[in-house]
């Protein structure tokens, strides 16, 4: 069984998979981010407090859970690649960071434009902003570890220690506005029971949560098949692909 | 699974929990601190310091809210801000966020007064974690308790 998977994980069968799924990936995530935009942006109604600032809340929630998933994907990689040594999940892991940062700061920045009108404040230092912050400098020193070391299996092992470490951070964001005293309010859809969420503006959001997954899945498919290309460019298979 | 992946798997697990457990006390250690404010139960029970800057953090009363009325102090505001268990007074003076209104959850930054009452220099809105439109609040509006349910904990 093993022995088909180490088959499956190879560079060129990765290659080929990621060409025949990233336009599909690409249209699919196209057509459900504009459907759930355009749904959140014109058709959804405004909240009975909030009123129409509410809506910043279709791009902050998803951003918000991919830029954990982001990571826990990351994490996961990582694990494989180092007890299975796999090279291509160190590609994948590889990919992960950039965009992960990318979305932490999604998220902050958009946190931080609702907090302004609703709290009255850019910033606070509760545990929830904090705790994202701190995710975001971690993605940051991994990417740095990636780009300065040369060799790139180095690179993967070290970096890859940092991202485990780091998964320690994940469940704090999570749990900090249950845990502690924050100014940031507690989950809505992950509650247990009934989310606190009228599904006028639940569906919306949904929609945008699978396309922020999707976007990813195509992101990563497309950075990683570069990453393969790169460092399989003196292999033969390579040099009969890009000819 | 080789015996020398299940050597991997198990040094990854006892880094993870090593680096978990040092966290965790951190946090545990420094659990007054990472919390943003104080409720007003703990103010009571003389938890928070008096004089230097905290944040206090609850309920407005409903029905508690005093507007000054000299034309000097047109700003200045009192009320009180429980957690359904103790109440604490605040007075503030300055604009008070959109969302303010009794029955909202607030967090004040100021000072503690001898007289167990705070002086607050900035007043934020907490909003709750439930989102409706108008109409659905409208059909709420008979028991607006369902809606603020207490958001400080602890």
């Amino acid at each position: 069984m093993f022995e088909r998977f180490h088959k499956y994980a190879s560079p060129k069968y990765f290659y080929d998979l990621a060409t025949l799924l990233i336009p599909y990936f690409f249209v699919i995530s196209w057509v459900v981010l504009l459907t759930g935009i355009g749904w959140g942006l014109a058709f959804s109604p405004p909240d009975y407090q909030q009123g129409e600032s509410v809506r910043i809340i279709y791009v902050h929630v998803p951003s918000a859970i991919l830029s954990m998933s982001a990571y826990m994907f990351m994490a996961v990689s990582v694990f494989i690649a180092m007890v299975w040594r796999i090279k291509i999940a160190y590609m994948v892991a590889r990919s992960c960071a950039p965009i992960g940062a990318v979305f932490t700061l999604i998220a902050l920045v958009t946190g931080s434009l609702w907090g302004k009108p609703m709290w009255g404040a850019w910033w606070v230092w509760d545990a929830r902003l904090t705790s994202e912050l701190i995710l975001f400098f971690i993605y940051l020193g991994i990417i740095a570890l990636q780009q300065a070391i040369e060799d790139k299996d180095l690179g993967d092992r070290m970096s890859g220690i940092m991202v485990l470490v780091g998964v320690v951070n994940i469940p704090i964001i999570h749990y900090s506005v249950i845990w502690w005293n924050t100014l940031h309010q507690k989950a809505t859809i992950s509650k247990m029971g009934q989310p606190s969420i009228d599904s006028s503006m639940l569906w919306p959001l949904l929609l945008m949560i699978l396309a922020h997954y999707l976007f990813f899945a195509t992101y990563i498919l497309m950075q990683t098949r570069n990453e393969v290309l790169n460092r399989e460019k003196r292999k033969g298979w390579v040099k009969e692909v890009i000819v | 699974m080789t015996p020398k992946r299940k050597q991997r798997v198990l040094i990854i697990v006892l880094i993870l929990s090593g680096v978990s457990g040092a966290v965790g006390l951190m946090l545990y250690a420094l659990q007054q601190n990472v919390n943003l404010f104080y409720s007003p139960t703990q103010i009571s029970d003389g938890e928070a310091p008096i004089g230097p800057l905290i944040r206090v953090g609850g309920l407005v009363l409903a029905g508690s809210v005093k507007r000054a009325t000299g034309k000097t102090e047109k700003l200045s505001v009192t009320f009180v801000l429980t957690d359904n268990n103790k109440q604490i007074t605040v007075q503030y003076s300055g604009i008070l966020p959109d969302l303010f209104r009794e029955g909202q959850g607030i967090v004040a930054l100021g000072r503690l007064q001898k007289d167990r009452s705070i002086l607050a220099t900035e007043v934020l809105a907490k909003h709750d974690e439930n989102y409706m439109p108008p109409e659905v609040a409208g059909t709420l509006h008979k028991s607006p308790s369902a809606m603020h349910v207490p958001s400080t904990n602890q």
